[in-house]
């Protein structure tokens, strides 16, 4: 023998976290086996949890409901760090260098950045707004130009934070962007950061190649206040459904899913589906759109045929579908069904099941190949 | 029966009929997906505000009731009155006042 074999030799470009809500563990699982290699316990509350990946595909940063931010090493199936960062947080992003991580949080409310490597503090960065009070911060992605770009719930503004010198983050500052910003997403060429609005009809749009220009508010009268259904779960904007010229958004209040033209900014059309949209994701060749949705109709997913802007088809994976995501390129997806302990993989193709895995209380899946998108 | 019950309960201005077993299940399963999706797993909050036992002191019955059931305008926080009634939400309520386990 040439080498020591001491473990199973592996390759991190194939495989994923799959967060188990209540148990506060995550599943490291390998794309395309369809099988799980490892359990990590004592990740914390993971009931809103989201994931980061190293630039080397080796570390993986999970962002929990109670300020946790967990770094695993993919390699060697152990937690390498762990800190508690806040009192309560809602995700986070990684910054285009992969040096650093930074986390938004509701209490305190603001954004703390931390070295990837050893997960010290870097930059604490309160969300002030009013005279001291503190806003919720969500909707924060990472940007070109070692930026990051973030929403202020409470006080409706919009930051960015250039760390090109991370002992001195530049921030800037849009007010007035609107009522409620709830979550936001960036385009995958990093041009457009763009947030929702909760507290009002319409989104706020950022052009970071033209910050100068200030927000573009769009699709201002979409939903008129007295047809606004209630909203029993906000609806995600991360994972960025752009395809074909088009943004893929869900409305709020109403039981449909926009398509605005990146052009015009103008609305092209409003698809009914099946109820409230949480998660609006297009396969990464952008040739589906595939929805899912606020309970009651939790148990649905609706698939986008983006050539003609229909409905193409309706699946009922089983009971509380909270969470897909793609393969790199796109041939499955793989869908979180929590409440059946379980994770289904379909083929995007044919629309076929094709290999299921258990799971407990599963509520996100993320994949390694979101290490080389921006926005993920 | 459950008609007669129920008109009974009104005309008597009674809150008090405990949902049967499998519906306090059915609401232990809301509450901690639901609702714990905004008031986070542990209830210690999260988009809406904590809802543990001390969170709730010197707020009355009807007014959680009255949230629950109608939501609360210019919040996050929507009308659940289209999963439950009333006798359901007093059970919440009495769920969360006690001291989580």
């Amino acid at each position: 023998m040439a080498f020591n074999v001491q473990a199973e030799l592996r390759a991190t470009g194939d495989l994923g976290l799959i967060i188990e809500r209540e148990a506060g563990s995550a599943l490291i699982i390998d794309t395309t086996e369809h099988k799980q290699l490892a359990r990590i316990d004592k990740l914390g509350d993971l009931s809103h949890a989201s994931v980061v990946f190293s630039r080397d595909q080796r570390f993986a940063y999970i962002f929990g409901r109670d300020g946790g931010l967990s770094k695993i090493d993919l390699l060697q199936d152990k937690l390498d760090k762990r800190i508690v960062q806040a009192g309560n947080s809602i995700g986070g992003a990684i910054s285009q260098d992969g040096t650093l991580i930074a986390v938004s949080n509701y209490t305190p409310g603001g954004v703390k950045i931390f070295s990837a490597d050893t997960l010290e503090l870097v930059a604490d960065i309160p969300a002030d707004y009013d005279n001291g009070k503190l806003s919720k911060v969500v909707g924060l992605v990472d940007a070109p130009d070692q930026r990051f770009v973030f929403s202020l719930f409470d006080a409706g503004e919009i930051w960015t934070i250039d760390m090109s010198a991370p002992k001195k983050p530049k921030i800037e500052k849009f007010k007035n962007v609107g009522k409620f910003p709830y979550d936001g997403l960036i385009t995958s060429d990093g041009r457009f950061y763009i947030a929702g609005l909760f507290g009002e009809s319409g989104l706020a749009l950022l052009d970071l190649w033209e910050p100068e220009k200030g927000i573009k508010r769009i699709l201002p009268d979409y939903v008129k206040p007295d047809e606004q259904l209630p909203i029993y779960k906000m609806p995600h904007l991360e994972g960025w459904a752009v395809a074909d010229d088009y943004i893929f958004v869900p409305a709020i209040g109403k039981n449909e899913v926009l398509v605005i033209d990146k052009q015009s900014w103008k609305l092209v059309k409003a698809i009914p589906v099946a109820g409230q949209p949480v998660f609006v994701m297009a396969r990464p060749d952008g040739r589906q759109v595939w929805v899912n949705f606020a309970t009651p109709e939790n148990n649905k997913l609706q698939v986008i045929d983006v050539k003609t802007l229909n409905l193409q088809s309706t699946l009922t994976p089983g009971h509380a579908v909270l969470h897909m995501e793609f393969t790199p390129r796109g041939e499955n997806v793989w869908v979180a069904v929590r409440d059946d302990d379980q994770v289904l993989v379909y083929d995007t193709h044919t629309l076929k099941e094709i290999a299921h895995l258990p799971a407990q209380k599963p509520n996100g899946v993320f994949f390694t190949s979101r290490a080389n998108k921006i926005g993920f | 029966m459950k008609k007669t019950l129920l008109l009974l309960c009104i005309s008597l201005n009674c809150l008090a009929a405990e949902p049967t077993s499998v519906r306090q299940a059915e609401l232990r399963h809301l509450l901690k997906n639901d609702c714990g999706a905004c008031h986070g797993l542990t209830l210690k909050g999260g988009m809406g505000p904590a809802l543990l036992p001390d969170n709730l002191q010197g707020k009355p019955d009807e007014f959680l009731i009255n949230t629950i059931l109608q939501g609360r305008k210019g919040t996050a926080m929507p009308p659940w009155k289209a999963f439950m009634n009333t006798d359901d939400a007093l059970w919440l309520v009495r769920q969360l006042r006690k001291v989580p386990q």
